[in-house]
């Protein structure tokens, strides 16, 4: 299975009166709370982490898009894949993703997806969320009712963009553009591999089936939560006549390793309180835009709820507001964060990706304020000693076709080293002359 | 009695059409949530004139929401749908929701609107007095933000007999994406640019307590448009004109269209 390391930058100082004195922490955050230094250390700690993620084996590290969020710090996740990009060498980049709505023209999806995969050796993935009502619609404006519709159409245009081999006339019902000829072009072919964060709508689910993308369920409240979603995914596989190649599906957990669970216990209780408290503090208000679901998915949602009530079942926790307020017994039980000594989080997260078929196992090693020593230690922990017992797992019986296929090594380039200040050491006219490039291949 | 019911096609969807009472016709374009149900208002006015309550597409009664690309397409289907109920030259109630499409209507069609009645219309936007954000708000607070009198609004949302249950709350939630569709994110579309064109005799209506839409916005409205404007207000109302003062609302009417 693929191990893949998510960050989703969040902001780390919230104040501890967060939830108490502001409404939400997505949409109309308070400004103020914002300070551009301190978000200065932040990004670079979050780079750093990415990076060594990438270090100590990561098969890939992952970045998202949110706007007007305070435990997200990536309006353009596309910016940290660039900075990625120069500082790391084999991990995938797997940008989950660009909201294509939201870009006029979506063009520009193509070209800096384009221009990530070509600085990278060809390390993409190319992730397509919707985007949540909060980013989208409330944040960027977007008419809800027509969201998915642009969305569609982008990812045709966007799809046209990379594969098409002449400058084309794109005439949509909501782009239209007459010349549509990116330079760059993505280097792998036809395109970088796709995969699509969803919520569990079975419109999706059919949609990566027939596309072939991963569907990526990638909720904050673990696998106990996620268990029904990516039954009903696997389900509609079946029905469609899909193989259960577990690498079509991706999964985001959050974990915490420590070398005793008693010691996971005491470490992650406060940077999980933090996230499940602060961070998805958002006010209910945004948290749906009429038309922003489809009537399909309202009548499923409605069907199942009255489906649960007739079996005097749980229905669950409907908002984020009620599961936000958890504390870390809570969290812990309702299996949102995964914690324990290495072998206990292996056996854990193998059960996990069995029970849920889940092949793209992404792992948020980072969350709500937890320091970067935290943050490495959990890291380093992860992938000495619970990533090689399950790195083998599928791949005797699965073919993963929907990893990056980058450039042979020695295709490569070899980004310069950092080193002190020498702009006036010039060098000799011999050295200019000869080219260290690899030779092109014809 | 209640009224009766036929449907107009409009781009090939159909929309319901309303009618009762006796005498010349008079439109009326309903507000957020539509008309899910007859209502006292209606009764009211079909009293002394015929009213026609033709559904705007995506409103309870009519589909065809997902073919209204923009503002263009919202007005086209508004004069075909007024055309098909028969009621072009007539008398045109607009409010809310209905109120933009009724001033829009009159501003492109002169000959489309005979006297305009706009209840709080939207349409403009003040930067200095922004609209409240009425798909930004909590389930529980937004029948008192709409409505001087909420529990009329839970109770024109119970379902109607005949109606099935289990699709209802779709009804009304389609209602909802309907107006998001028109209005969404709640500027000003260029009707600023059109009023001067509106030249029919306008009655302005604004309920006393509107937490929508501020008072302000007659003012705006009446200084744009052409045509004769008469304003009043209606005390005890929200922004819900028609829901909350039922007989208030038609006596103005009735007494602006002697």
């Amino acid at each position: 299975m693929k191990l893949c390391w998510f960050h989703l930058m969040p902001y780390t100082e919230l104040p501890e009166d967060f939830k108490e004195k502001h409404s939400s922490v997505w949409v109309d955050i308070d400004s103020r709370l914002f300070d551009p230094a301190r978000a200065h250390l932040m990004y670079n700690d979050f780079l750093d982490e990415l990076e060594l993620a990438a270090e100590v084996g990561f098969d890939g590290i992952c970045v998202n898009e949110h706007h007007s969020n305070g435990y997200g710090l990536m309006p353009s996740p596309n910016l940290m894949a660039a900075a990625l990009a120069r500082r790391t060498r084999d991990a995938a980049l797997i940008v989950m993703g660009n909201s294509l709505a939201l870009y006029n023209p979506p063009t520009r999806v193509a070209e800096e997806f384009a221009m990530l995969d070509c600085l990278s050796g060809g390390r993409l993935v190319a992730g397509f969320p919707v985007g949540t009502p909060m980013d989208t619609c409330f944040a960027y404006g977007q008419n809800p009712s027509q969201l998915r519709d642009r969305y569609l159409e982008a990812h045709d245009l966007v799809m046209r963009a990379w594969t098409e081999p002449e400058p084309f006339i794109f005439h949509g019902r909501y782009n239209q553009q007459r010349y549509v000829n990116p330079w760059p072009r993505p280097l792998q072919k036809p395109h970088p591999p796709i995969w699509i964060p969803g919520g569990g709508s079975v419109e999706t689910w059919r949609w990566c089936a027939e596309k072939d993308y991963v569907y990526s369920y990638l909720s904050y409240f673990g696998y106990k939560a996620g268990a029904a979603t990516m039954k009903g995914f696997w389900d509609e596989m079946d029905r469609l006549g899909k193989d259960r190649n577990p690498y079509r599906a991706g999964f985001l957990q959050f974990v915490g390793v420590a070398e005793t669970s008693a010691e996971a216990f005491e470490l992650y209780r406060e940077p999980a309180e933090y996230f499940y408290g602060r961070c998805l503090h958002i006010d209910p208000r945004f948290a749906q835009a009429p038309g922003y679901m489809s009537e399909a998915s309202m009548r499923a949602k409605i069907q199942s709820m009255v489906a649960q009530a007739a079996q005097g079942g749980p229905s669950g926790p409907a908002t984020s507001q009620e599961l936000s307020a958890s504390p870390f017994e809570d969290i812990i039980e309702r299996g949102y964060v995964i914690i324990g000594s290495p072998d206990e989080v292996a056996d854990k997260l193998r059960e996990v990706a069995v029970n849920l078929n889940v092949g793209q196992m992404m792992v948020l090693l980072q969350f709500g304020n937890m320091s970067k020593q935290l943050t490495t230690y959990n890291t380093r922990l992860f992938a000495s000693h619970v990533a090689p017992q399950l790195r083998d797992l599928f791949d005797d019986r699965y073919e993963n076709r929907w990893w990056p296929q980058p450039l042979r090594a020695d295709a490569r380039a070899e980004p310069r080293e950092l080193g002190p200040g020498d702009a006036g050491a010039g060098g000799r006219a011999a050295d200019v002359r000869r080219s260290t490039r690899p030779a092109m291949a014809r | 009695m209640g009224p009766s019911e036929r449907t107009v096609a409009v781009n090939g969807a159909p929309c319901r059409v309303w009618e009762m009472g006796r005498g010349e016709p008079v439109g009326f374009l309903a507000g957020l949530g539509g008309v899910p149900r007859w209502s006292p208002f209606l009764d009211a006015l079909a009293a002394r004139r015929r009213v026609v309550v033709p559904s705007l597409p995506g409103f309870p009664g009519a589909t065809g929401l997902d073919q209204l690309d923009d503002l263009t397409d919202w007005i086209a289907a508004t004069l075909d749908l007024l055309d098909g109920a028969g009621l072009a030259g007539a008398d045109l109630v607009g409010a809310s929701v209905g109120g933009m499409l009724a001033a829009e209507v009159a501003a492109l069609s002169a000959a489309s609107v005979r006297r305009l009645v706009l209840v709080a219309p939207y349409g403009l936007f003040d930067a200095a007095a922004p609209t409240r954000d009425v798909f930004a708000v909590r389930q529980e607070e937004l029948p008192a933000l709409l409505s001087a009198h909420p529990e009329r609004l839970l109770e024109r949302a119970v379902p109607p007999s005949g109606a099935d249950p289990a699709e209802w709350p779709i009804v009304l939630a389609r209602a909802s994406t309907a107006a998001a569709r028109l209005l969404w994110p709640l500027g000003e579309r260029g009707l600023v640019k059109r009023l001067h064109r509106v030249k029919a005799p306008t009655l302005l209506v604004w309920g006393e307590q509107d937490r929508v839409l501020p008072p302000s916005y007659a003012q705006r409205f009446a200084a744009a448009i052409t045509g004769t404007v008469k304003a009043c207000t209606i005390p005890d109302a929200g922004h819900l004109v028609d829901l909350d003062a039922p007989e208030a609302l038609a006596a103005a009417i009735h007494a602006f269209l002697r």
